[in-house]
């Protein structure tokens, strides 16, 4: 049980690359925080350098109080998964699972007792005397967590585990490894790059962009309150619509706009919105967009409109609850109330809020 | 394969079967030979059938000593070249894994230039570089013994080019995970990329067996001492100008023997050699 704290951490590659800007995070004793971010942003480079597979460049790692930079992995007290699982194939499931203990020098009764409840809480004991190759990718991944478990370490690190899986498997593994760590309560950093997984899996959610972190916070405070555009895009799904306040169409929300002269940009969740069908009235606090059908995605309990706004405007997407029959070319109205809407400076794309 | 119409798979095989004649055909009238005296070798035409000394020349030969070749019998030949075909075999392999081990998996000043090194002698067999070679071990005193027969033909660029080929299909989480399971170097070499390579060793293994049973010119020119012999050289050295000072019995029995140990490796390790080519398992 431990807290991992990074203060400034920077990665420079051997060829210049910086892939990690200056990060300083608490991850909590027990926690389990999600780093989400797209491809290439330097969540890997940042979880190897807890782990102790990459050098640090720069700042602190702290795990447990103490600081970690020069100790190799084994000595972090940290246990790893792998995205392709890494497993030993020429090993059988409880030799993978031993190995780390024995080159540890556990005592034998420890192993086979920790084995034992590994493969009873992963429900994997049948497969104990396989081999990797004879495993499903699930089964697979379950035989990876249970190799991070036998270790019982401070922290548990995993580097985008579900991505091999197929997509209803990633859902069940999701929830299994929620419960797992709600069980043990060891510290978890999680690496992602599907928002969905992030948000369903955190208690911290760290927004990584370029290197720097965008914001970090529980998965519902970052949703409801997204400090810059970056993050209102990637969180959510359909990403929020935008609507840059000097641009075509955007008249009739000039009213939103705040103090100061910044350019700014308007953001407003689909789910915020509804379409204006069969002479549903306006509400004094909604503001109406014309919008003339682009496109309706039918996902099944409800769909997804889109629409340009006044012709030449930002596509705007709106939800509708169950199927919706509008055909493009259509034109139609739909309102969101003013509440809804979210503030962002156009050019620094920070969050503004209403004095 | 193709299923194709009788005549023609009859044909394939009558064409098959033609060819393992031939190829077969000079060895068993080597083994018939071996099976006969002296005097009726020399009175051609030889019989197709074995004849009765099976027991006599064998016995003589293994257990006896050839003349020719000071006396020494070819169970003597068949033990040193077995020491230097197996020497020469696992100490390529052993050689040729760590460094390969090294070049793929550290990083260290000059790397690359080393593997240039490597790779640069495989313009080098030891045909070429025999000079100084043979001064070397003059100056080692290392004519005449089983290290002088095996030390310079153990180094392997083929089988280093081989192993990095191999240990470079790895993938790098399966170090990593290593790493944090707290393996050191040298316990991820034996506890991991060796059993992983086993095939590979395997299929190896025949081969340069093979290489080291048969090698001619540098066992001939490190070896003075009869007792040091190789079977080859000894059977070059048993056949003389004249058919009537050639003991043709004694060296057909050699022949014969000479490739019993190889046709040996390769078929108990077949299963394994033919693993080993076809599949990389991951
Ligand atoms: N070993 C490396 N050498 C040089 N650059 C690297 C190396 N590994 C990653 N990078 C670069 O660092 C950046 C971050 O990579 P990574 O942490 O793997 O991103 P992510 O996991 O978020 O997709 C990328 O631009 C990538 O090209
Ligand atoms: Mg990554």
């Amino acid at each position: 049980m431990a807290a991992i704290e990074l203060s400034e951490v920077r990665k420079v590659y051997a060829g210049g690359v910086e892939a990690v800007k200056g990060v300083s995070l608490t991850i909590p004793d027990g926690a389990f925080c999600v780093l989400v971010g797209p491809s290439g942003c330097g969540k890997s480079t940042l979880l190897r350098m807890v782990a102790g597979l990459e050098s640090i460049s720069g700042g602190t790692v702290r795990i447990g109080g103490r600081v970690v930079n020069d100790l190799e992995p084994a000595s972090r007290d940290i246990a790893m998964v792998f995205q392709n699982y890494a497993l030993y194939p020429h090993m059988t499931v409880r030799q993978n699972l031993e190995y780390g203990l024995k080159n540890r020098r556990t005592p034998k009764e420890e192993i086979a007792r920790r084995v034992e409840e590994a493969a009873r809480i992963l429900e994997i004991g049948q497969y104990l005397d396989r081999r990797p190759g004879q495993l499903s990718g699930g089964q697979r991944q379950r035989v990876a967590m249970g190799r991070a478990i036998v270790r019982e370490p401070a922290a548990f690190l995993f580097d985008e585990p579900l991505s091999n899986l197929d997509a209803k498997l990633r859902v069940t593994m999701r929830a299994e490894i929620r419960r797992l760590q709600r069980r043990l309560k060891t510290t978890s950093l999680y690496v992602t790059h599907d928002q969905l997984e992030a948000m369903t899996l955190a208690d911290q959610l760290v927004v990584l962009n370029a290197g720097r972190i965008e914001q970090a916070g529980s998965p519902m405070a970052i949703y409801e309150k997204p400090a810059s555009l970056f993050v209102a895009t990637f969180i959510g799904s359909p990403a929020m619509n935008l609507v840059p306040l000097d641009g075509p169409g955007a008249s009739p929300l000039a009213t939103l706009a705040g103090p100061g002269k910044a350019k700014q940009t308007l953001g407003i969740r689909p789910e915020h919105m509804r379409l204006l069908e069969g002479g549903a009235g306006v509400r004094a606090d909604e503001i109406v967009l014309d919008l003339s059908v682009s496109g309706v995605e039918v996902v099944g309990a409800e769909s997804y409109v889109t629409g340009r706004l006044a012709n030449s405007g930002p596509e705007i997407a709106v939800r509708v609850p169950g199927y919706s029959h509008l055909e493009p070319g259509a034109s139609v109205k739909a309102a969101a109330p003013l509440g809804a809407f979210h503030r962002f400076d156009a050019e620094s794309g920070r969050r503004l809020e209403l004095a | 394969m193709i299923e194709r119409d009788r005549g023609g798979r009859i044909f394939a095989h009558l064409l098959l079967i033609l060819g393992v004649l031939i190829v077969a055909f000079p060895i068993y009238y080597t083994f018939i030979a071996s099976t006969q005296t002296i005097q009726t070798i020399l009175r051609p035409p030889l019989p197709l059938t074995p004849g009765g000394e099976f027991a006599e020349n064998y016995g003589q030969a293994l257990f006896g000593g050839v003349g020719r070749i000071g006396g020494v019998d070819v169970g003597t030949l068949l033990f040193n070249t077995s020491v230097m075909a197996l020497g020469i075999a696992l100490g390529k392999i052993a050689i040729s894994l760590l460094s390969a081990f090294a070049i793929v998996f550290f990083r260290f000043p000059f790397r690359m230039f080393f593997f240039w090194m490597i790779f640069v002698t495989l313009m080098l067999p030891v045909e070429v570089r025999i000079l100084p070679t043979y001064k070397v071990m003059v100056d080692l005193g290392l004519i005449d013994t089983y290290a002088g027969l095996i030390l310079p033909l153990v180094a392997s660029a083929t089988a280093t080019l081989l192993f990095r080929q191999f240990f470079m299909t790895i993938p790098p989480e399966l170090v990593e995970a290593a790493r944090i399971d707290g393996a050191g170097p040298m316990k991820f070499f034996r506890d991991i990329l060796i059993p992983l390579s086993r095939t590979n060793i395997a299929a190896l293994f025949v081969i340069l067996f093979i290489y080291g049973w048969t090698q001619y010119l540098w066992p001939l020119l490190v070896t003075n001492d009869n007792r040091m012999n190789t079977i080859v050289i000894a059977l070059k050295k048993m056949v003389s100008f004249a058919d009537a000072d050639t003991p043709w019995n004694l060296v057909m029995v050699t022949a014969i023997l000479a490739i019993v140990p190889p046709v040996l490796v390769v078929v108990l390790m077949q299963r394994w050699f033919v693993r080993g080519l076809v599949e990389s398992e991951k």
